[in-house]
């Protein structure tokens, strides 16, 4: 079983063209099944997340794609009757994270989450970005006030709200507010982060600069991104897993399976014939 | 324009052709105007009650203020409105009543936001339903039931502790009235807290947090403008806890800030007074209004301020 996924990993890479063709692997699923109560979400998913790479997940609705993508960070384990089946390994350690020995926390320390809605805390906006320093029990003002301000830069907001750190998170526009978001991610240091449609409730501007960020975000960090929206995947990913009720149908680089995708679903799909 | 648009002219015209559509919507209108003046009825009528509540409160207090001066009534640390030395200071009662309020709110604010904190974040869903309603059967016990608990259990256990506390204190009826009330803290701060979005708390968890911490630095900072509301109802409520303290408390006006010695509240002094056989229009008659235009001008300084506190903290998800 585990060679064939191992295989059918190899095949991919090789179909890859133009990207270089040697590099790392960040997270594998192998045969990821997951189920809320009996209804079974996810059918045995084969899946690489390349290392600093941007990884899309497209798919229509209920396809399963964000099921998919909260299993990385475990987020299923705050509802009650889910089932993970399988497992996602994790790099370098080589651990499957989906153990139920591995403290859900433990994971979410090192692979962060952005939200389809801005949701910032009701606190300031400092104090938004050092959330995940003073959770893992940093006390250290000067520590802190550096990691903040770093975070907000890479974030591509230190310019907006430097002179007022202090106030309220909840004064910042829409894009502002989900670029807040992604610097409290990103503040904690995490080797994989996971965007969960993060543009679908901005305006094209917004969209645009969080776009941008995130192509940029991926010297620093490992992506893996959730998007309705096809031409999004196209603009800032590297690789693209197509899914449909449930099951991956293909996975390859995002040239290839936007102007040369091996399955049928995939070609009707991208050229919006369903979803 | 030379030639009027044939349908322009029927709609601009004054007059409604009676074969026409619009011919019933006159008869509509009446109707819609018969039932808006209903609505308005009932809604003014709660709000005439408390006029006219207020305006009897200030028409019998001036009478009041006639024979006291509101200097005495405000200074005077004595109420011995009873005896033939008569004393008209309001200090004594309101010193009870924020004594015995203190005490309520020093037992219900912690226990009742400990509560609300674990039904909202912490108990699972069978737990909650079992203890939700019990906690509510306890805002349902009649306050007269909880006066003789206070005067017959409470103080007793007390003594255990304190062998000097008399039978009749300020501090078993304010430990009672504090249980009395953790259900309206309780159940309103929950709301409260449930009422916060989810994707708060998903926030919260993917940046690694425990429950422990979501619910302290996140979800109840985001709750806290009805944690606040629910405070102040539970101050409203034991401001104008009558039963307890005329049971418990000893009745008698005790210009004192420990709740260990016996003292009456405001309430309690007015079913006293109203239980007595006063002569109507009498200077002891006219003090009850006074005061308790003193209970409802308290009353309404908290609900300003519970109000002003939801402004204050009112988040927008």
């Amino acid at each position: 079983m585990v060679d064939q996924t191992d295989h059918s990993f190899s095949v991919d890479v090789a179909s890859r063209g133009d990207i270089d063709s040697v590099q790392g692997l960040k997270a594998e699923a192998r045969n990821l099944s997951f189920f809320y109560g009996a209804v079974q979400a996810l059918k045995s998913v084969n899946m690489p997340v390349y290392d600093s790479r941007v990884t899309a997940l497209i798919g229509p609705s209920g396809c399963g794609k964000s099921t998919f993508l909260r299993c990385f960070n475990r987020m299923h384990d705050l509802t009650d009757h889910t089932r993970y089946d399988g497992e996602i390994l994790f790099h370098p350690d080589n651990v499957n994270i989906l153990r139920k020995s591995v403290d859900p926390i433990e994971v979410r320390m090192r692979i962060g989450m952005v939200f389809q809605k801005p949701n910032p805390f009701p606190k300031s906006i400092f104090e938004n970005v050092a959330y995940g320093l003073r959770v893992r029990g940093e006390k250290n003002r000067s520590e802190l006030a550096d990691r903040v301000e770093t975070a907000l830069r890479d974030a591509s907001l230190w310019e907006e709200v430097s002179g007022r750190l202090d106030s309220m998170a909840f004064n910042l526009s829409g894009g502002q507010q989900q670029r807040l978001c992604i610097a409290r991610a990103l503040a904690t240091g995490p080797e994989l982060l996971l965007f969960d449609e993060p543009t679908s409730a901005l305006d094209p501007n917004a969209t645009a600069n969080i776009e941008d960020l995130i192509h940029r975000l991926r010297e620093k960090v490992t992506i893996l991104i959730v998007t309705h929206n096809m031409q999004q995947a196209a603009r800032v990913s590297d690789y693209t897993a197509f899914m449909y009720l449930g099951e991956l149908i293909e996975f390859s680089d995002t040239n290839t399976v936007f102007t040369n995708p091996n399955s049928k679903q995939t070609e009707d799909y991208i050229t919006g014939r369903y979803g | 324009m030379i030639r009027e648009n044939p349908s322009q002219s029927s709609v601009g015209s004054g007059s409604i052709d009676p074969g026409s559509r619009f011919a019933h919507s006159v008869g509509r209108h009446v109707g819609e105007r018969i039932i808006e003046v209903l609505l308005f009825l009932a809604a003014f009528s709660a709000v005439a009650v408390t006029i006219a509540i207020v305006a009897i409160l200030v028409f019998e207090s001036t009478e009041f203020f006639k024979h006291v001066s509101l200097v005495d009534f405000l200074t005077d640390t004595q109420w011995t409105i009873m005896f033939a030395d008569k004393h008209y200071g309001v200090l004594p009662l309101l010193a009870g009543t924020l004594v015995t309020t203190t005490v309520a709110l020093m037992l219900a604010v912690p226990v009742g936001t400990v509560t609300a904190v674990y039904l909202s974040e912490f108990a699972n869903p069978r737990v909650r339903e079992v203890v939700k309603p019990t906690l509510e059967l306890l805002a349902g016990i009649p306050t007269v039931v909880y006066g003789y608990f206070a005067l017959l259990m409470v103080t007793p256990a007390l003594q255990w502790f304190m062998p000097d506390l008399p039978g009749f204190n300020m501090l078993g009826p304010g430990l009672v009235i504090g249980v009395m009330i953790i259900p309206y803290v309780s159940s309103v701060a929950e709301d409260a807290m449930r009422s916060v979005p989810a994707s708060m708390r998903e926030g919260s968890y993917a940046m690694g947090a425990t429950r422990m911490q979501t619910s302290l630095r996140v979800v109840v900072p985001a709750a806290t403008s009805g944690i606040v509301a629910a405070y102040i109802l539970g101050i409203s409520r034991a401001f104008g806890e009558t039963m307890v303290v005329a049971v418990a408390a000893g009745q008698q006006p005790n210009f004192t800030w420990d709740p260990r010695e016996p003292g009456a509240t405001i309430t309690a002094f007015i079913v006293q007074v109203a239980l007595g056989d006063l002569p109507h229009g009498s200077l002891e008659y006219q003090s009850i209004f006074a005061v308790g235009l003193v209970l409802v001008l308290m009353t309404l300084f908290f609900n300003v301020l519970g109000h002003l506190a939801r402004k204050r903290f009112r988040e927008a998800y």
